[in-house]
């Protein structure tokens, strides 16, 4: 089976800094595939590539099986990619709803294109079909998005994200600003998604979130793939070593044996 | 979704609040965002009560003639600072369009029937060519600082201007243009219907249209806006031009009201027309402020300039009066982020 998505050897520089050194990664169609690693190594720099908000400057992305160019975050987004963003890219002076269809509000007539009128009556029919979807109450949703706790801001986002992506979600940090509960239902989400075939890329510094919802994970270091393994209990504590680069051997071992 | 039940609920903002205080919060906020047009209303009452001329047909008349230029330039002027961007060029381009338009009635091109429109348009595009300037050297330079640049352009224009009229006041402008600037249907001002046309076409671009939604998400979060796929540099463009070309149209108004285009023209509108936008209620960094409170902004100060004239109160006053005021929606505006830091508060409390 071709990968759903397929990054080759990424290179990345931020001035002397060398963000990613070689990066390569799978993801498999409707498969979870946890992203893990410190601070710094390349994680955020990965999934911007991937999404289209950076682009590498080496090694190449392939969707299907095709080498892609990912210029801008609407071209990601039109091969079905979707990213949460670890800023989450709300928009505070809007509602909800506005937030929600951002960047793609249905508009009529068709001809007049982005000068269209909003057509209120579409967005409202997607927004609640959605909602229904993902079995999601939200009681304002026309309240500005800046009056919201930090929970509610992060589910916003996560709707979004998970909402118009049809292939793959990279989720970058979902479950940070949450409490216990709202954490288990985005849990819960992510681990719907496989069913509706999308994929999801997802990075967590919390080792059970991860556990919980992910097929595989992916160690990422000093912006180079330094193992990977079920995230499995079992396998916890190779995988926190692989993450802060301790028994360096052992990691290799690992490496070899995932490949 | 099997096994998936309520996956996640976001509180209603009432059960988020602790009952009245929240209520009361909530109020208050309201009021807040309807303060330009209250504090207009206020103003006119005062000024009905303290002058037996304010609410006299020709007084109004006259208050619409004064309104009207700067109204033009704040419908703009909004585009621009909801983005986080500032025009300070636009009083620059009401004299630039003023004596292009009179060099343009003198060519050959103005002759005949269609010449009043060949100078209408000439002043227009005067507008929207300083518009694209800006916007051009904001987006494709990549100078981030709108401040500095239409800083630069106003000094360019307003040299421009002096230098192509050779520093004299033009005359000679056609019927059309005069009639743009003083005529009126019944009693009402011709540049006062132009406003009121203006400000509907506005209104629809802000609140009905995906172009004037992103003008919003630009100004709200620039990052996030190019994260999510909007074009941000066509955006920015887009409300220079167009405030560029509100300025032109300002100065087809300046120009018809004193039947001439002067280098001079227009000295220290801008100002007039950020106060006009800021009065309005329109937050200084951008993503806040709606076509109603910026037209309320403006005839804010043409009451005080109108009423303090009817009063006998030196013009110099109307300066304070109108510096005060900025001052007030400043803080009105602080006021209305910390209401809204204590309904997140509240919230925030609720959920947890």
């Amino acid at each position: 089976m071709t990968a759903l998505l397929e990054v080759r050897g990424a290179t990345k520089s931020y001035g002397a800094v060398r963000a990613l050194d070689g990066a390569s990664l799978e993801v498999a169609p409707a498969e979870v595939v946890a992203l893990l690693g410190d601070n710094g190594a390349g994680k955020s720099t990965l999934i911007k590539a991937i999404a289209g908000v950076h682009r590498l400057d080496g090694g190449e992305i392939a969707v299907d099986g095709r080498p892609v160019v990912l210029r801008s975050p609407t071209e990601a987004r039109r091969l079905g990619i979707e990213t949460l963003h670890q800023d989450l890219s709300l928009f505070d002076n809007l509602s909800a709803r506005a937030n929600f269809h951002i960047g793609r509000e249905p508009c009529r007539p068709r001809w007049l294109g982005r000068l269209g009128l909003l057509d209120e009556r579409a967005m409202t029919r997607e927004w609640t079909a959605h909602l229904e979807r993902t079995r999601t109450r939200m009681d304002d949703p026309d309240g500005e998005v800046g009056v919201l706790s930090g929970g509610q801001r992060q589910a916003v986002a996560v709707l979004r994200a998970v909402a118009f992506a049809s292939r793959l979600v990279i989720l970058d940090e979902p479950t940070a600003a949450l409490g216990l509960r709202e954490a288990g239902k985005v849990l819960d989400l992510v681990r719907s998604l496989p069913e509706q075939g999308v994929a999801v890329l997802l990075i967590s510094h919390n080792l059970e979130h991860v556990a919980q919802v992910a097929d595989r994970a992916v160690v990422l270091r000093q912006g180079r793939v330094v193992g990977q393994a079920a995230p499995t209990p079992d396998n916890h504590e190779r995988l926190v070593s692989m993450i802060v680069g301790a028994h360096g051997s052992m990691a290799a071992t690992v490496d070899e044996g995932g490949q | 979704m099997s096994g998936l039940r309520e996956s996640l609920t976001l509180p209603a903002p009432e059960r988020g609040e602790r009952g009245l205080e929240g209520r009361w919060t909530r109020l208050a906020l309201r009021v807040v965002e309807a303060g330009p047009i209250l504090i207009l209303l206020l103003l006119a009452a005062a000024m009905t009560a303290l002058s037996p001329f304010f609410l006299t047909g020709r007084n109004l008349t006259n208050l619409g003639f004064q309104t009207s230029i700067v109204a033009v330039l704040a419908l703009g002027q909004l585009l621009v600072i909801l983005t986080r961007g500032i025009d300070l060029s636009v009083g620059a381009v009401v004299a630039l369009s003023g004596v292009l338009g009179g060099i343009v009635a003198g060519a050959p091109i103005a002759d005949g029937a269609g010449g009043g429109l060949a100078v209408i348009a000439a002043m227009g595009l005067a507008g929207l060519a300083v518009g694209a300037a800006n916007g051009l050297i904001l987006v494709k330079g990549r100078v981030m600082n709108p401040f500095i640049v239409t800083l630069g352009t106003l000094s360019i224009v307003r040299g421009l201007a002096l230098v192509i009229s050779d520093a004299e006041t033009v005359t000679g402008l056609p019927a059309a243009v005069g009639t743009l600037g003083t005529g009126k249907l019944g009693p009402v001002p011709v540049p006062a219907v132009l406003v009121v046309a203006l400000a509907a076409l506005a209104w629809v671009l802000l609140a009905r249209t995906q172009w004037g939604r992103w003008i919003y998400a630009v100004g709200g979060n620039p990052e996030g806006a190019r994260r999510m796929g909007i074009p941000v540099d066509r955006v920015l463009m887009s409300v220079y031009v167009l405030c560029g070309l509100a300025a032109g149209i300002a100065g087809l108004l300046v120009a018809g009201r004193t039947n001439a285009g002067s280098p001079n023209a227009g000295q220290l509108l801008e100002l007039d027309a950020i106060t006009a936008v800021i009065i309005g209620g329109a937050s200084f960094f951008g993503g806040r402020g709606s076509v109603a409170n910026v037209v309320a902004g403006a005839l804010i100060i043409g009451v005080i300039r109108n009423g303090l004239n009817l009063l006998d109160v030196t013009p110099f006053w109307q300066l304070v009066a109108i510096g005060s005021l900025v001052i007030v929606s400043l803080e009105l505006d602080v006021l209305r982020g910390h209401l809204e830091r204590r309904l997140k508060v509240g919230r925030a409390e609720a959920s947890s």
